[in-house]
């Protein structure tokens, strides 16, 4: 920490300067900004995934429809299914862990502000790598072992949208062998594989800042046990990346060496065995679907306490509880896997684990509900979301332990129950739990807030929509329809129920429209918040909205849990809180001095090389999927110059340029910093 | 930036160990686990009967071997010596221990060349021979592609100790992290040596 | 705004209620709720206990989330008392931390024994060697010497073994009236044990993703008397009827010939010489010697919507990849007076 005492002796990489403009979001190295960039390329990625889901959902309508092509419709719920995991929830994810893990633990940046740019650039790309596939990407029609073609176009047969079929159609689990060489042959799955690869690199870079982060830059009195649930939330899930990450890339490094240079791992024709695949692409997955569900989790417990006006009911039980199922997380992953032919053994011993994740999902359930009991519940659409969350997820983890059993899971595993199950832990459970977080947390992003009655118009509709499209999905499990099936039979009287699906899943859309105009109404003409619109409990309320780029003027220094709470409230004898005489005055000053520091502070500056070293590890993987070819070659050179060069650039940029103090309120005033 | 050290931070709550020593520890934590998926991956195959072609164990050349892992294990010596005589301001030891450093875990490097086109020329066990043998590849394929990015993080650090002044205090850390990541992919090879080459057998 | 919600919700429950109406669909020939062989009744069994957990423990939450909604909504009184600062319960904590850990190991015990019980098959058991097709199964009793494809017949209150894999990606066999699924893996073999009490037809699905048309790839299971499984089975082991010379039987037989059918469809006949027996494990299509006594083809998906036998096979032999994508049948371009003639030959075979 003491780095700064040395300008290194070269000066030729100025760091950039600029503080508004397109070259200021390129070169941020800010965590508000890149949480923002995050967070809008992530809903991006939700409103295309949506739309994938739809036109699935428009083939489902009828029995035997032909609207989509078997191609076509294998490659877009393989995207869907893609999108949603790694480009919408997880990055949307991050963009709450990059926003607000400093403001919640009172620092002024990550521990690594480049390294998180790099992070952000590595999944934009990644994200564009994986979706350049729909324009360079190739599925040929199935060639079998003796290479007889069938003979149709890409996906062929009737039904239209046939120029989607040219893209993974793989599924999003990529079951060996049927996504190895032979039978996906193309490079559409290469993209998929080589893209995942990318994106998992992006989520490491975070996953490691992250914890260092909160290791090391918390604010003074801000122990590890009063930080806010959602910054314990991101520990957890930080370290869940960390462990599971290098082994779904062992595992795609494998499928990739298979399908590139000829490797047989999973060529069960040469002695692989294509069940291995499972277990590791599992072993990393069902830590995946923590990594998906705790943020939001993080998020309901930040919510339920404020608008509860109680704290947290059993604070260390529900942070304890997220510990737990993160680490059993990575003792069930062959759950997955009970109609695989595994021992009876193996599938007793991981029901047994499988069901006892369902013993903290309950404690933390119970907290939630605690922590609303005995409350004056404000029901502001934070909450709705925040309650509507805690009944859908109950419902998905209900349903979630008949897969525990495992011989009624040999009946309902890749069914739709198993779609209707995870849809209610995901879109009930961490959908529910962002959109709870992003109508809390948009006063912290503009200083406006949303409109409640629009928000209310969005909850009801999503809600209504959602059970209407999941709900039924139980039904047709258990009544047998299929999971990944393109068209079903009308014999099987599974058409009524779809029909309903279909319907519900509109509503969803026009929800997410409703949402849509509300946030890009209330940016410009929501009411104004003011410093702490919701009266709430942590500190990252105890700055001006929006946030100033140097987030505090004076880093709180913490007592207790609920810091700012305790600011504003003491108790009575009865434990009712009283708000103190000095609050108002405490918020005046609070955020007077927030937009007006009395010392220059120190910021990171803005860097190109995260950028540019981002920038090549794309070309490198385009390199490798043509790298039959002299141009591959040249890709794979041209990428790995260009990386290396960030790498020489990042290395040797000056730590900090002389220093602009940070004035916020009189741009352009330099000072020299004293630091030398 | 960890470097931008604020009076505010400095009085924060923090476990002490510099930002980025502990994000390198934190990243060869998950670098553990991609090691570990791979030699699991190795022991699954390396002894299951019935492949086609040349068992990686059939035809390892031990001797050669531990002569290779003699070397890696003295580099994570060396390794040691530089960081020692950086501590003692002692320039020109840093440099010439660095320097040897990278030496040896180029002579390491030379030896799995070597090894490789053996096991390709002499033996024709190829990537695509049959699942132990891809597995092997991959495996010491990886471990190699870490050690040739060690080698020339070390050179670079050489490098920049050629400048005036040598290197500094806070280069010192840069070699403190890239010591740490070298004794890690000793560590790892002491474990692939130990588990892949004289453990395993080929299936009876 | 709040019209639109009520006329959206009432719309949703008008059809939520239509719906309801055909849970109990009698019509649902892939349903889990119709269980008929010892197999999938342990299996229902055991989803109506668990069910009927769920739902006490779901009507108990949800209950209580609303009662909670309902008693503590803040009604914006000006007198409204502040609540009072509960941290938590370590009682409590304790309570809801047992009493799921008890309920689970109710559920634990009949899983764990279920799964011991429902693994694996008897030793007595009849044998089925069952192989994974793209898009198809493929069945082969090897005590019997019968092959046949997409229709599995097997004895009435009968345990019988399928002894599983495939041959190309996985694939997963379901028929949910009589057990649950199991994975068809290449280059290894699973147990799946199936048993129906009474005679009847069973449908099945594969229900792994097992490339362009895995919506495409179905089964059947015709529980019959041990009596008329033995007739089967005599029926099965005997051969193809050779056409008489001239007959439209006759010409669909010179179509099989000469249009590339034998490439890959076995059809055995009396005589040796006619017979056309693939030996290639590569080009394996449906063994077509009693092409007629199955009642579906085409992994079991045509007929369908009401059309005959015979409409079918016109619809299928015109362009296979255009019934099901991405088949290896290909298109051979047959003229309409091939095709009917390939139908009367195919429809002779019984």
């Amino acid at each position: 920490m003491t780095a700064t005492a040395e300008r290194p002796a070269t000066t030729i990489f100025r760091r950039p300067r600029s503080t508004t403009g397109l070259w200021s979001w390129l070169t941020t190295v800010d965590h508000k900004r890149i949480g923002i960039l995050y967070g809008y390329a992530a809903f991006f990625f939700f409103v295309i995934g949506g739309i994938e889901a739809l036109l699935l959902r428009i083939q489902l309508a009828q029995a035997n429809a032909e609207f989509l092509t078997a191609g076509a419709y294998n490659a877009l719920f393989t995207m869907h299914g893609t999108t949603m995991v790694f480009l919408f929830i997880m990055p949307a994810s991050a963009a709450f862990m990059n926003y607000l893990l400093p403001l919640l633990i009172g620092a002024r940046d990550v521990a690594f502000p480049r390294l998180n740019a790099l992070s952000w650039w590595i999944f934009l790309f990644g994200g564009i790598f994986l979706y350049s596939t729909f324009i360079f990407g190739t599925s040929v029609p199935p060639v079998s072992p003796d290479g007889i073609t069938g003979n149709l176009a890409p996906g062929g047969g009737p039904g239209s949208f046939n120029w989607l079929a040219d893209s993974p159609d793989g599924g999003w689990f990529c079951y060996q062998p049927n996504c190895g060489p032979l039978y996906s042959p193309g490079t559409a799955m290469d993209y998929w594989a080589l893209g995942i690869q990318i994106l998992g690199l992006a989520s490491l870079v975070s996953a490691i800042n992250f914890i260092v982060t909160v290791f090391n830059m918390r604010a003074r009195g801000m122990r590890l046990l009063r930080m806010p649930v959602f910054a314990w939330m991101t520990t957890v899930v930080a370290f869940l990346l960390l462990f599971s990450l290098p082994i779904i890339a062992v595992a795609l490094f494998m499928v990739a060496f298979d399908r590139q240079f000829g490797t047989v791992f999973f060529a069960a024709t040469s002695g692989g065995d294509p069940i291995l695949w499972q277990h590791l692409f599992w072993l990393f997955g069902h830590p995946e679907v923590y990594i998906l569900i705790l943020p939001a989790m993080g998020i309901v417990s930040e919510v339920l306490p404020v608008f509860s006006r109680k704290p947290l009911f059993g604070y260390s039980a529900v942070v304890f509880a997220g510990a737990a199922i993160a680490f059993l997380g990575f003792g069930v992953w062959a759950h997955h896997m009970f109609a695989s032919g595994i021992t009876p053994v193996a599938q007793a011993a991981f029901a047994l684990a499988t069901m006892t994740i369902a013993i903290p999902t309950g404690i933390k359930i119970f907290n939630w509900m605690g922590t609303l009991w005995g409350g004056r519940l404000r029901l502001s659409t934070p909450m709705l979301f925040a309650i509507g969350f805690l009944a859908m997820f109950t419902i998905g983890g209900l349903s979630g332990v008949t897969h525990a059993v495992v011989p009624s899971d040999w009946q309902q595993t890749d069914t739709y129950y198993i779609v209707a199950h995870f849809h209610y832990v995901l879109f009930g459970g961490a959908v529910f739990g962002l959109f709870a977080g992003m109508y809390y947390w948009f006063p912290k992003l503009t200083g406006r807030l949303m409109s409640d009655r629009l928000g209310k118009v969005h909850f009801w509709l999503q809600f209504i929509g959602f059970n209407l499209t999941f709900a039924p999905m139980h039904w047709l499990g258990l009544q047998g329809m299929v999971r990944r099936t393109w068209k079903y039979a009308p014999e099987t009287g599974l058409e009524p129920w779809n029909l309903a699906v279909t319907v519900g899943a509109f509503i969803i859309a026009t929800s997410i429209a409703v949402f849509m105009f509300n946030w890009y109404r209330s940016k410009r003409r929501g009411a104004l918040a003011g410093m702490d619109p919701w009266d709430a409990r942590t500190v990252e309320w105890m700055t001006p909205s929006p946030t100033p780029e140097h987030n505090f003027s004076e880093p709180p220094v913490v007592t207790r849990l609920d810091h700012f709470w305790h600011l504003k409230y003491d108790e009575d004898e009865e434990g009712r809180p009283v708000r103190r005489p000095e609050a108002d005055e405490m918020l005046a000053h609070l955020e007077d001095v927030g937009r007006h520091p009395t010392t220059p502070i120190h910021l990171p500056n803005p860097s190109y090389f995260p950028l540019v070293m981002a920038v090549g590890i794309p070309l490198v993987f385009y390199g490798i999927i043509y790298h039959t070819s002299a141009w591959g070659k040249a890709l794979i050179v041209v990428g790995a110059l260009i990386m290396l060069a960030a790498l020489i650039g990042w290395g040797m940029e000056p730590l900090e340029e002389p220093h602009e103090a940070h004035e916020p309120e009189q741009e352009g005033v330099e000072e020299e910093s004293g630091h030398v | 930036m960890s470097e931008l050290a604020t009076a505010a931070h400095l009085e924060g709550e923090t476990t002490g160990v510099e930002n980025r020593k502990l994000g390198m520890w934190v990243f060869l934590s998950s670098e553990f686990l991609f090691f570990g998926a791979l030699i699991t991956n190795y022991l699954l195959y390396s002894n299951r009967a019935g492949f086609s072609g040349v068992y990686p164990a059939e035809i390892y050349d031990i001797p050669f071997t531990s002569v290779s892992s003699f070397v890696l294990l003295m580099s994570s010596l060396t390794m040691v010596l530089a960081h020692n005589a950086l501590s003692r301001h002692d320039q020109n030891g840093a440099r010439t221990w660095l320097f040897a450093t990278a030496a040896l875990g180029s002579v390491f490097l030379g030896g799995q060349v070597f090894e490789f086109t053996e096991f390709v020329v002499n033996y024709d066990m190829r990537l695509s021979s049959n699942p132990a043998a891809s597995a092997f590849f991959v495996l010491t394929g990886f471990h190699g592609t870490h050690v040739a990015i060690g080698v020339i993080m070390l050179l670079s650090l050489r490098g920049m100790s050629r400048r005036r002044g040598g290197l500094s205090d806070s280069h010192g850390m840069n070699l403190e992290l890239v010591g740490l990541y070298w004794h890690f992919v000793d560590i790892i090879w002491i474990v692939i040596f130990t588990v892949v080459y004289l453990l395993s057998a080929p299936p009876a | 705004m709040l019209r639109l919600i009520r006329g959206a919700t009432v719309a949703a429950m008008a059809l939520l209620l239509g719906a309801c109406q055909l849970i109990g669909n009698e019509d649902a020939p892939l349903t889990t709720f119709r269980p008929a062989g010892p197999n999938a009744e342990r299996i229902d069994d055991l989803f109506w206990l668990v069910f009927w957990i769920a739902t006490a423990i779901f009507v108990l939450v949800m209950g209580a989330l609303v009662l909670i909604l309902f008693v503590f909504r803040d009604r914006k009184k000006e007198d409204a008392r502040e609540p009072k600062q509960l941290h938590g319960s370590p009682k409590l904590e304790v309570l809801w931390t047992v009493i799921p850990a008890l309920i689970l190991a109710v559920i634990a015990v009949p899983t764990v024994s279920s799964v011991f019980e429902l693994t694996g098959c008897e030793d007595d058991s009849m044998r089925v060697e069952l192989t994974g097709h793209q898009w198809w199964f493929e069945f082969h009793y090897p005590d019997q010497g019968v092959d046949t494809a997409n229709v599995l017949v097997i004895p009435a209150g009968e345990e019988v073994c399928l002894e599983m894999t495939s041959d190309d990606v996985l694939h997963n066999f379901w028929v949910p009236a009589l057990h649950g699924k199991r994975y068809l893996v290449p280059g290894q073999t699973t147990l799946l044990r199936l048993e129906a009490s009474q005679p009847g037809e069973f449908w099945g699905h594969c229900a792994e993703f097992c490339g362009l048309s895995h919506s495409l790839m179905r089964t059947r299971v015709q529980a019959v008397s041990r009596a008329e499984f033995d007739e089967w089975v005599a029926a099965q082991l005997a051969p193809a009827n050779l056409p008489a010379d001239g007959t439209p039987e006759f010409d669909g037989y010179q179509v099989f010939l000469n249009k590339g059918c034998t490439q890959c469809h076995t059809i055995r006949f009396d005589d040796e010489a006619s017979s056309n027996i693939v030996l290639s494990e590569l080009f394996n299509g449906p063994d077509l010697t009693h092409f007629a006594s199955r009642n579906v083809f085409a992994g079991a998906v045509l007929p369908e919507g009401g059309e005959t036998h015979e409409q079918a096979l016109a619809r299928w032999l015109a362009d296979p990849p255009n019934v099901k994508p991405g088949s290896f049948m290909p298109n051979l371009a047959l003229t309409a007076q091939e095709i009917e003639d390939l139908i009367a030959f195919l429809e002779s075979n019984t």
